[in-house]
């Protein structure tokens, strides 16, 4: 072995010629993307554009209809994988929350560690308080999710997600169903969570938190990507006609 | 004798009431019985059908939906009359109490299945999917976040349901079962006042009443906190 050997690290997500059809409408017309560990990469793009059907690929809540997908090395299109243990991997935080409405936050979080990791409860409850500390939600681990913000509830789905320690978040439009006052509060646990290293894929339109935060930004349109690179370039000097007047329209409102 | 005399006479008459007050007493725990029976393999049943249904597996799913629509489409006393007065035909004959039993836990199940399956599809898409996204199974999804939300949802229709299908339990009579109204029709035969028929309407009330308060605060226990 030569000191020059350089340390090359796979990527985390490899997605290949993804292609989705839901019936006869054409979704996604080969999409690639190459997330790097520790990177976060941003999506952004109309509505219809395909970026959540994209990210939802990711972890097989939709099958793709074409291309092939492998997620810290787990290939998640090969009929042989156990899509359960994949998933532990893969956290994902919904628009809606998705919060269980009849368990407290501290048993939303702990559910998963109990029954996929096979904690005990003690155990699990630990764990679940750890998470919801470091989205600064420990005083309320023994809430309903109808007790709690929406803000709060976005928290919780982020703590519920990390608990399992994936590999890398994914991030579909986590502040859209959020009043503007409640939007900091989860961008801040995001931030966090960027800091300490976690790989994210995040589909918002966001732009702060693009421009401070992202090392990629990724514009959709129609089922393709347009173009991506660093959120400077794609902000401040877009390429495509399309790009430049989607930026214009977000940046109005 | 005036009118109000003989009307209080055939629908009151204390010794009549009486003689006949410990065959409806005994009628009463046989109705509630038949009534337990009904409602835990029913309910059972229902909720299993439910279960099963959510699997999607196509030529079973085709077969619940027509058991369901069958048995909510025939009328129970004609499920009754078949079993009990068409089985023996066939070699099998079923006691009154029976055929009864099977009867209205056939009818209860169709109709909770159909209350169970619609819980099940009014919980959000988005449930599954956050459970399943944390790497839960299908049946752990479903038993663990989906069916606890579809119960209580349930419940209000649920308890209704079950009323219904219990006072059918009235039915049994007609096939012999000395249930509440069987005790009151033998006693009105054998005493030729209709007296015994008060005893019963009251014997339902007592032993309903408490079952629709049970239902309620059944409904407001189960209710989320907000």
């Amino acid at each position: 072995m030569t000191a020059a050997t350089p340390i090359v690290q796979a990527p985390i997500v490899q997605a290949r010629g993804i292609h989705k059809h839901f019936g006869a409408l054409h979704v996604l017309k080969g999409v690639d993307l190459v997330v790097a560990e520790r990177e976060l990469v941003f999506v952004i793009g109309p509505s219809g554009s395909g970026k959540s059907t994209l990210l939802r690929c990711l972890n097989r809540l939709e099958d793709p209809s074409g291309g092939s997908i492998t997620v810290d090395g787990i290939d998640m299109l090969d009929r042989g994988t156990d899509i359960n243990k994949a998933r532990q991997r893969i956290g994902m935080v919904f628009q809606s929350f998705n919060l269980y409405p009849h368990m407290t936050a501290l048993g939303n979080v702990a559910l998963a560690l109990r029954k996929v990791l096979g904690l005990d409860r003690p155990a699990a409850e630990a764990r679940a308080r750890a998470a919801l500390e470091r989205v600064h939600l420990a005083d309320r681990a023994g809430h309903y999710p109808g007790q709690l913000s929406g803000g709060q509830q976005q928290r919780v789905a982020i703590a519920r997600a990390i608990a399992l320690e994936p590999r890398v978040m994914l991030f579909d439009e986590p502040t859209s169903a959020l009043d503007p006052e409640l939007v900091g509060g989860v961008l801040a646990a995001m931030r966090e969570l960027r800091e300490s290293g976690m790989t994210m894929v995040v589909v918002s339109h966001e732009m702060g938190f693009a421009k401070a935060a992202a090392d990629r930004v990724i514009f959709m349109d129609d089922g393709r990507i347009l173009e991506q690179g660093p959120p400077a370039a794609i902000f401040g000097n877009p390429q495509h006609e399309r790009t430049r007047a989607f930026i214009g329209q977000i940046e109005r409102h | 004798m005036t009118n109000w005399d003989r009307f209080l006479d055939s629908f009151f008459n204390l010794r009549v009431a009486a003689e006949y007050l410990p065959k409806i007493i005994e009628g009463f725990w046989l109705t509630i019985l038949l009534a337990g029976c009904i409602i835990l393999a029913g309910i059972a049943a229902g909720l299993a059908l439910a279960v099963v249904r959510s699997f999607a597996i196509r030529p079973l799913n085709w077969l619940i939906i027509f058991l369901v629509d069958l048995f909510r489409a025939l009328p129970p006393l004609v499920i009754i009359a078949l079993l009990y007065f068409g089985l023996p035909a066939a070699g099998l004959s079923l006691s009154g109490f029976a055929a009864a039993w099977l009867s209205l836990s056939l009818v209860l199940m169709a109709f909770t299945e159909e209350i169970f399956w619609a819980g099940i599809t009014a919980v959000p898409k988005g449930q599954w999917e956050a459970a399943r996204s944390t790497g839960l199974r299908f049946f752990q999804t479903l038993t663990l976040v989906v069916l606890p939300q579809a119960l209580r949802m349930t419940i209000p229709p649920l308890t209704n349901r079950t009323i219904a299908i219990t006072k059918g339990t009235a039915l049994a009579s007609v096939v012999a079962v000395p249930d509440i109204l069987g005790a009151a029709q033998a006693g009105v035969s054998f005493s030729f006042n209709p007296t015994p028929l008060t005893l019963g309407a009251i014997a339902y009330v007592v032993l309903f009443f408490p079952v629709v308060i049970l239902g309620r605060w059944v409904e407001t226990r189960f209710a989320w906190k907000r």
